[in-house]
């Protein structure tokens, strides 16, 4: 993947895929540590244990149009290869959480990109409530979808609000600064 | 800066349009956005749809995404479902995206050059 971004957005569609109605996604960045944290948890169904230790295999997947599962995989290894480390923990019936860490310096590390591209493209068609908070050096930016439903309700996914929300978010990233 | 009574305004104008129209959508827009949609661009194919669907004031048009279609070599795949047929475009980009809502979904105009089969 060329942004850290587009790995979460891939990662909300496994939310999603197993019936979370919630999902939080915490992004810290933090020069001191030189440490870009990405946090997804969700409360989706979760994995019995057999489950969850499988599915850092890219061999692995739920899915039935082909036989291998990229998406967890990919992440694990892109942090892995920048000096960061990667954790999945789940619970059946409580849901699951991803833990992954890259090295901010790293070479080879892709640039966060652009969170105002993932999050739009997550209201546009999932109905999931996403609970979003990216902190750089301290400064934080954070956007609970609930908060924008009470004031949108169903228009929420209507391409008009959603072009709106895009430049809202890309907004307050720019402010928090950080990577882009 | 943006505001929140900028979000409010702009939803009673959505409503009062979405309100004339009641019913189905006439025209759905899948985009496949598995691993492997993504990672070949299907997010900024989604948010150029949108962009461009909103930047033409229409309405009656759905957008949603579906898994891999097991089409991964030719993606981002846009599934246009308008005008009574089903329609696959492959290796849409942004730019690609924004034409077939012009010519497609507004036009009614299928791309041919750009159709693949499943």
């Amino acid at each position: 993947m060329e942004e850290i971004a587009l790995h979460i957005l891939d990662l909300v569609q496994n939310c999603v895929e197993a019936g979370a109605s919630e999902v939080s996604i915490a992004i810290t960045e933090c020069r001191r540590d030189n440490l870009l944290t990405v946090k997804i948890s969700d409360n989706g169904r979760g994995m019995d244990q057999a489950t969850l230790a499988a599915v850092t295999d890219p061999f692995f997947t739920t899915r039935s149009t082909r036989k291998v599962g990229l998406g967890i995989p990919l992440l694990k290894a892109a942090a892995e290869q920048c000096n960061g480390s990667f954790t999945i923990e789940s619970s059946e019936g409580k849901g699951t959480q991803v833990v992954a860490s890259f090295a901010l310096d790293h070479i080879d590390r892709a640039p966060l990109g652009s969170m105002a591209d993932t999050l739009a493209a997550v209201f546009a068609v999932h109905h999931v409530d996403v609970h979003y908070r990216h902190e750089v050096d301290g400064k934080v930016f954070m956007l609970d979808s609930k908060e924008i439903r009470q004031l949108c309700g169903d228009e929420l996914m209507h391409p008009r609000v959603i072009v709106w929300l895009r430049a809202y978010i890309e907004e307050h990233e720019k402010q928090v600064g950080g990577e882009q | 800066m943006k505001t929140v009574d900028e979000l409010r305004k702009l939803r009673e104008e959505v409503r009062q349009m979405t309100r004339l129209r009641e019913g189905e959508p006439e025209v759905r827009i899948v985009v496949a956005m598995g691993t492997c949609g993504i990672a070949a661009g299907a997010r900024e194919t989604l948010n150029a749809l949108l962009q461009e669907i909103a930047a033409r004031g229409l309405a009656g048009v759905s957008v949603s995404p579906v898994g891999c279609m097991g089409l991964c070599d030719r993606e981002p795949i846009v599934e246009v479902n308008a005008h009574g047929g089903r329609t696959l475009y492959a290796r849409v980009n942004a730019e690609k995206a924004r034409r077939i809502v012009r010519e497609h979904v507004e036009a009614g105009w299928v791309i041919e050059d750009w159709v693949t089969r499943n």
